[in-house]
């Protein structure tokens, strides 16, 4: 299937994320032409550290997701702790206190739905690391508007069973280790 | 989601949405209409999987013949969760930072919009008591759902949420025991009449209705995060016209002026706890 002109690019990521998200941001260029959603689970007492933590080594901007901000190309934008995120059909961003979904907030199923509605064939999906099942039901979604899916692959996952619940989920396009995937997503966009 | 709405493509679930809120409106009266769409697709995904229905199409098709349904959805799109204190960092701001400028008034108006079951009203008379200013005051609680209305004026809540509050309030810089201001019978606490002595609860919705009073602090937290940008200009605009000069505004944690058509009419007395100030002059 065709997909693109790409538009924006989503990741999950649960346990062990961290770590493989700083991989992937680092491999980046500031000049990537899409804004980057990113839902990491993470504790909802955590003060927002997360931006600053992977701002650091990279150089897209990072900042923590707000509500009803337009996305820009080039931007890294982190769901807080305890919000969902979402993406409106006017590309502007929204985040919700609703109820948890697969025991998260922020949830990657609830960020891939939203942004599939939006992006369609336009979207990328990224499922990494964890431990739960997460994102899965997302990929599927992301698959079935045409959107492309990339899954780190389980065997170089620090935690399997989130990439094994997304295979199992969807046909997916690409299944790479963590240091394998920015050098695929600047293959795709650049 | 239900299985075989996977198969719908996005923009035609964007249509049947926008007929769905229509035609709740059209047939009901409520007025969804300028809500966040990604919210409230994602409720009534949500709806639609509890249901089995197939698509948004049948849903609405249930909603204009089935009260039960137009009640489920309706209960869908409320979000109606609140805490006493909630943010407790927000709470001592407001007795720190606005108190002090709210003494100044000989009498004083304050409206807590969007005040689910009462708790956030609660907590501001409880502060205002502790800093000496309830006598002074009058809090003006509103919100569009009749039901939350009447559990705000019944101020009765289960023990084990009063327990968070306990915490919620001591965080807050509270000066005595909460323990004082409920009495507990039946594993519930109900709040102490006197808290209520100040307080008018009335039913106001931020979609249709306008200005009732100038008031000098209002809090409205955690609603407009469920609105468009245009209705949240629109409700900011109805806060703008309601404040006197100097007048406070109180958002929500994820909310702020920013994004807004009227930040220029505000200042910012906190960005972190989001409490805002209307300029005494507002430039044209
Ligand atoms: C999430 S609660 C927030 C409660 C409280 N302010 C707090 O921060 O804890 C949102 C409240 O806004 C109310 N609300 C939603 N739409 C409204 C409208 N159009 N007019 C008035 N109230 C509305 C809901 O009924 C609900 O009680």
């Amino acid at each position: 299937m065709k997909h693109g002109p790409f538009q924006a690019i989503v990741m999950g990521a649960s346990a062990g994320g961290l770590e493989v998200l700083r991989t992937i941001l680092q491999g980046l260029p500031a000049t990537l032409p899409v804004p980057i959603l990113i839902v990491q689970h993470i504790s909802p007492d955590s003060d927002s550290y997360l931006p600053t933590l992977l701002g650091k080594h990279t150089e897209l901007r990072v900042k923590e997701a707000e509500d009803k901000e337009t996305l820009s190309a080039g931007v890294v934008y982190v769901a807080p702790p305890n919000y969902h995120l979402l993406v409106e059909a006017d590309q502007s961003l929204a985040l919700c206190a609703g109820s948890k979904v697969n025991f998260s907030r922020p949830a990657i199923d609830v960020l891939f739905e939203s942004a599939a509605e939006v992006f369609v064939s336009g979207l990328v999906g990224v499922i990494l690391t964890g431990a739960n099942h997460d994102g899965a039901r997302g990929l599927a979604r992301i698959k079935a508007v045409g959107g492309l899916c990339i899954v780190q692959d389980p065997q170089s996952a620090q935690v399997s069973a989130m990439p094994l619940a997304a295979l199992a989920a969807s046909i997916v396009d690409y299944v790479r280790p963590a240091e394998k995937i920015a050098p695929l997503l600047n293959h795709l966009l650049l | 989601m239900a299985v075989s709405s996977v198969k719908i493509s996005p923009e035609t679930q964007r249509l049947e949405l926008l007929l769905l809120l229509e035609a709740i409106y059209q047939k009901y009266g409520y007025d969804f209409r300028q809500y966040s769409m990604a919210h409230i697709k994602r409720r009534i995904d949500h709806r639609l999987a509890l249901s089995g229905l197939p698509s948004i199409s049948h849903l609405q098709h249930a909603v204009l013949y089935d009260p039960v349904m137009l009640l489920n959805v309706l209960h869908d799109l409320s979000i109606n969760v609140s805490e006493m204190f909630r943010d407790p960092g927000f709470f001592l701001a407001l007795r720190q930072e606005v108190l002090p400028r709210l003494s100044t008034y000989p009498f004083f108006k304050i409206w807590v919009a969007g005040c689910a079951a009462g708790q956030e009203a609660y907590s501001t008379a409880i502060l205002l008591h502790e800093n000496g200013l309830y006598d002074r005051a009058r809090i003006h609680a509103t919100d569009f759902n009749p039901h939350s209305l009447e559990q705000a004026r019944q101020g009765n809540y289960p023990l084990t949420t009063i327990k968070e509050y306990t915490i919620n309030y001591q965080k807050s810089g509270g000066l005595n025991s909460f323990a004082d201001y409920y009495t507990a019978c039946d594993q519930h606490g109900t709040m102490r009449p006197f808290l209520q002595e100040q307080m008018v609860f009335a039913e106001h919705n931020l979609v249709t209705d306008g200005v009732f009073g100038e008031m000098q602090l209002i809090l409205c937290r955690n609603v407009l995060i469920y609105f468009n940008k245009e209705l949240q200009n629109r409700v900011v605009g109805l806060f703008k016209d309601s404040l006197c000069p100097g007048g406070f505004l109180c958002l929500g944690a994820k909310e702020s002026l920013k994004f807004s058509v009227h930040a220029d009419a505000f200042e910012v007395v906190q960005e972190k706890e989001r409490i805002y100030r209307k300029k005494r002059i507002t430039q044209a």
